[in-house]
């Protein structure tokens, strides 16, 4: 259990946030999952939302959602500090998840990670250590954004921050030749036979 | 050994096309209309007769939970749920499922919703699997335009909406009722059982929550019958399953594969052999981080089911197989995993709450023989005080792999505290 708070000390003051028409409209759409009255949930639905639109998730973003789903803003904070998804500071454009549970680390995810603090200067690359990633049998995995880069070692990291400094994004999955979560080398099953 | 004409998951690597017209070249979605027409409670009796047991990690026979709902829909909806929430260390199989075969997992929620008087389904996919949910979002959405789903589905008669529901990152949430009140829009915090979710669950309305690999095999077992289903694996252990191998093997992978194959065949037909040779092994976790480890003299035969691996004082959980070579700082191995428990304890129980953090610390200092030997012993009484003292098993699972290391490296860890004791001594 990690303590966090919902309004950490050292984040930009944002003044106002409102949901861009585009944005509005996938709201309303996740709204419409559930039934009637039930509109809290999809808080964590929105709060992603305002993520994805803001890069983070400041107090004022939170309010709205609170506002636009009929709930005290303080349920809103809860869920904001309980799912280590949100991200309640400002962060680099790419955020470098890595992750270091057992199956990762079995593989050499100690070495990826420090490629990523070495990388990590806030503005292009924010990393973060997180806890199992669900992408075991190509460890070591980094999440960057929305995507999963495996089979990392040190190199193949390096390789990828310098794409992405480039401007360039490199094919997400495994970093080795591999067919996602198949055998390297060749299949064993399906085979086609 | 399995053969390919009995493997359930056919595009498991994404080889094939995954959309709807892919999906129907291997079988999926044919006749629908014809599984749902036997009835309710014809379907939930083959279910049954396949000797199917949950995919998620308790191993609990879906039939039968599924013949828990209420025969009758009253005044409160009835509602399936998905478990897409997966999470646990070494785990990666439902990943697969909806990445590469989403249309297994959306017409098994069809057939299942029926089968249990639901007219609507939530899949509860981890935030972390962002793609993977956006394959599966278009898979609904192909199904809907298809007639597949909504009103009068495949045209039985039956409406069925499904939705995907994205999470945020918690591990707890895994855990059924945590991810009901998470799915309402709360913290995930379990809540205590009884009221089971089948009499009162999401909005309080009699729901089931299953795995996604539970779900996704349900239409093949209907197609090709509980007999061929119940005829793969062995009694009470039946059927194919996804295995997920991690760690010091030379080809980690996913493999669906007959459930009791031995560890070792599973190990060195499809992996590759453990790194340096069976020899090089020390020991596995065979059932995704909360089960206890094994050593190599039991992985050396055992076979990888529910009822065999319980024989040995683990389990089966999810079929996560992670495995450590003689490399393997194994202590440093399970303290990682404490840390992790630590860091997901929802921290609504003081038992669960305290003990993991205090587990922790200690198995920290176990790492480097900061301790003394009775502290081995004080370490295993507290696994006992947190082990069923707690709402969920998240408890449970805390203590489980740390009770399975002292049970069978002991003296690898007594070891350490004396090394260091003479070291500090000679000083």
């Amino acid at each position: 259990m990690a303590m966090i708070t919902a309004d950490p000390k050292d984040v930009p003051q944002v003044a106002h946030f409102a949901f861009t028409p585009e944005y509005m409209a996938k709201v309303q759409e996740l709204i419409a999952h559930y039934p009637p009255g039930r509109q809290a949930s999809a808080v964590i639905g929105v709060l992603d939302l305002a993520q994805r639109q803001q890069g983070w998730l400041p107090r004022v973003a939170m309010n709205e959602v609170a506002r636009l789903l009929d709930m005290a803003p303080i349920r809103v904070y809860e869920i904001a500090t309980f799912y280590t998804m949100f991200q309640l500071k400002p962060k680099g454009k790419y955020l470098l998840q890595v992750c270091t549970t057992t199956p990762c680390w079995l593989r050499g995810s100690e070495a990826v990670m420090k490629a990523c603090q070495h990388a990590a200067d806030g503005e292009t690359f924010s990393v973060q250590e997180v806890e199992c990633l669900g992408g075991c049998v190509n460890a070591p995995v980094v999440q960057i954004n929305d995507d999963f880069y495996e089979d990392l070692d040190e190199a193949s990291m390096n390789k990828v921050l310098d794409a992405f400094r480039r401007g360039e994004t490199p094919k997400p999955g495994p970093q080795v030749d591999r067919q996602t979560s198949a055998p390297e080398g060749g299949l064993t099953t399906l085979k086609g036979e | 050994m399995l053969g390919d004409k009995d493997r359930i998951f056919t595009n498991l690597y994404g080889v094939h096309d995954w959309r709807l017209a892919g999906a129907r070249a291997r079988g999926a979605w044919d006749n629908t209309k014809a599984l749902i027409e036997r009835g309710h409670d014809a379907i939930i009796d083959e279910m049954k007769k396949s000797g199917l047991r949950g995919r998620g990690g308790a191993g609990f026979p879906t039939g039968m939970k599924w013949s828990f709902m209420p025969k009758e829909v009253k005044d409160r909806p009835h509602y399936l749920v998905v478990n897409a929430d997966e999470s646990e260390p070494g785990t990666c199989k439902d990943r697969d499922i909806m990445r590469h075969d989403p249309h297994l997992l959306v017409e098994g929620c069809l057939i299942a919703g029926f089968a249990m008087r639901a007219h609507a389904g939530y899949i509860y996919v981890r935030g972390e699997f962002y793609n993977e949910a956006q394959n599966l979002i278009a898979a609904i959405k192909e199904a809907y335009d298809a007639g597949l789903l909504g009103k009068n589905a495949c045209g039985s008669g039956w409406d069925f909406d499904l939705y995907v529901h994205r999470g945020a990152g918690a591990y707890i949430c895994g855990e059924e009722t945590a991810l009901l009140e998470s799915l309402e829009g709360k913290k995930g915090m379990p809540r205590l059982k009884p009221p089971f979710p089948a009499g009162a669950g999401l909005y309080g309305c009699p729901t089931t929550v299953n795995n996604v690999e539970s779900i996704a095999v349900a239409p093949t077992i209907l197609r090709r019958g509980a007999a061929w289903f119940a005829g793969i694996g062995r009694p009470n252990n039946t059927g194919t399953k996804l295995f997920c191998i991690s760690g010091h093997v030379n080809k980690p992978c996913n493999v669906e594969e007959e459930m009791g194959i031995p560890l070792k065949e599973l190990i060195d037909r499809h992996c590759g052999g453990v790194r340096g040779g069976w020899d090089n092994l020390l020991a596995v976790i065979p059932g995704g981080a909360s089960v206890p480890l094994l050593p190599k003299s039991i992985c050396d035969t055992v076979l990888m089911d529910f009822d065999s691996l319980r024989d040995q004082k683990s389990g089966l959980g999810t079929a996560a197989v992670i495995v450590m070579d003689k490399s393997t700082d194994v202590v440093k191995a399970i303290a990682r995993l404490s840390y992790f428990y630590k860091h997901e304890s929802c921290g609504q129980c003081t038992p669960c709450r305290e003990g993991t953090g205090w587990m922790w610390r200690v198995m920290e200092r176990m790492v480097t023989g900061n301790a003394r030997l009775e502290e081995i012993d004080a370490l295993e009484d507290v696994t006992k005080q947190v082990e069923g003292h707690t709402i969920c098993a998240l408890g449970d699972a805390a203590a489980w792999p740390i009770q399975g290391l002292i049970r069978h490296f002991r003296p690898e860890m007594e070891r350490r505290i004396r090394a260091r004791t003479e070291k500090l001594a000679a000083e």
